[in-house]
């Protein structure tokens, strides 16, 4: 601790008195920022990786549905997908209702594209070659879960999540309120199950 | 079958573009940072998902309150709301459970084909297992 203190200074009376000192007890010591002003203290604790990438990503992921939406009038999520595009290879009337024939082109479009942009990033930053360290069997049974439920509830992350909340919608509200809640009480789960990733 | 302009697609191609740029640089197509918001270690998502559906509220009220009908499509522009039944809870708690597990959401996991992370595609495919499982599952008890 003294070489530490040596390092950053020793923590100054703010710190020393406030709640969340007990906290820092245990996460180690606040940044100097952090022991000054008590909302970096809490952005330190709630957004140990910052939120620049997070605000400018989520605009941007906005930006890319308004653009859709206010030419088309479209609010286009990202699982509809899943069941228009069985369309092309399925007989069951359920996939092959006239609005997922009418709109399998668009939405094929829209995914290749989505994942294109993402490409374009990570070209042009020079950041591939990331592949994900979580299991192959959390992969598969959470993607099959996932697809059942967008479905079964009527859209996903971004149909409830962002197009949804952004309507002001109460069913999208109840839906991401459950599905937020029940993804958070399972991911805690697992990790005391001692799965990782 | 309504047949689409060619900037109809264009604009498509526009808007999944952008998308995909923003699920790839706010880290949201790399599970393990979704998976740490769900263990309440990184909050970063409700950030993105609030900041998303607060540009696509502007745009949604200003479309319905000011303008009638998108200039592409003719179609009157509309909240995205749908009815609250039986099927948005059993849904919302399934895709909880399978988010939780994964920490791919649909849109995310096509970003992170984008990234490269190959190891997704076995995500994906599970995705439109369950989509069709969901449909073959509904048609029968039709």
């Amino acid at each position: 601790m003294t070489s530490l203190h040596a390092l950053t200074g020793p923590p100054s009376p703010l710190a020393s008195t406030w709640p969340l000192a007990a906290l820092h007890a245990l996460t180690g010591p606040p940044s100097p920022l952090a022991s000054t002003w008590p909302l970096a203290a809490l952005g330190a604790t709630w957004f140990p990786n910052g939120v620049t990438h997070y605000l400018v990503g989520g605009l941007l992921v906005g930006l890319g549905v308004a653009v859709i939406y206010l030419a088309t009038g479209i609010h286009a999520g990202n699982s509809t997908v899943l069941e228009t595009t069985l369309s092309y290879v399925s007989d069951l009337p359920r996939f092959r209702r006239a609005a997922y024939v009418a709109s399998r082109d668009w939405r094929v479009l829209l995914t290749l594209a989505t994942v294109a942009g993402a490409a374009l990033y990570t070209l042009a930053t020079g950041s591939g070659g990331w592949t994900t360290a979580v299991q192959p069997w959390r992969l598969a049974v959470g993607g099959f879960l996932v697809g059942v439920g967008t479905r079964l509830g009527k859209g996903c992350t971004m149909g409830h999540g962002v197009c949804g909340l952004g309507s002001g919608s109460r069913t999208s509200m109840v839906n991401v309120a459950l599905f937020v809640g029940v993804a958070i009480a399972v991911a805690l789960a697992v990790a005391a199950a001692g799965v990782s990733p | 079958m309504a047949d689409r302009s060619p900037l109809f697609y264009a604009v498509i191609v526009a808007g999944g573009l952008i998308e995909g740029v923003g699920l790839a640089y706010s880290r949201m197509a790399r599970p393990e940072v979704v998976l740490d918001f769900l263990q309440l270690q990184d909050l970063g998502l409700l950030l993105v998902m609030v900041g998303a559906a607060v540009v696509v509220g502007v745009a949604t009220v200003v479309a319905v309150g000011v303008l009638r009908e998108a200039p592409l499509t003719g179609r009157a522009y509309a909240r995205r709301v749908k009815d609250l039944d039986r099927n948005v809870l059993a849904g919302g708690v399934v895709f909880g459970v399978g988010w939780g597990l994964c920490g791919i959401c649909p849109g995310a996991a096509y970003a992170s084909v984008g990234v490269g992370n190959w190891p997704i595609l076995v995500g994906i495919g599970a995705m439109f297992l369950g989509a069709y499982a969901q449909g073959f599952v509904r048609a029968r008890l039709a």
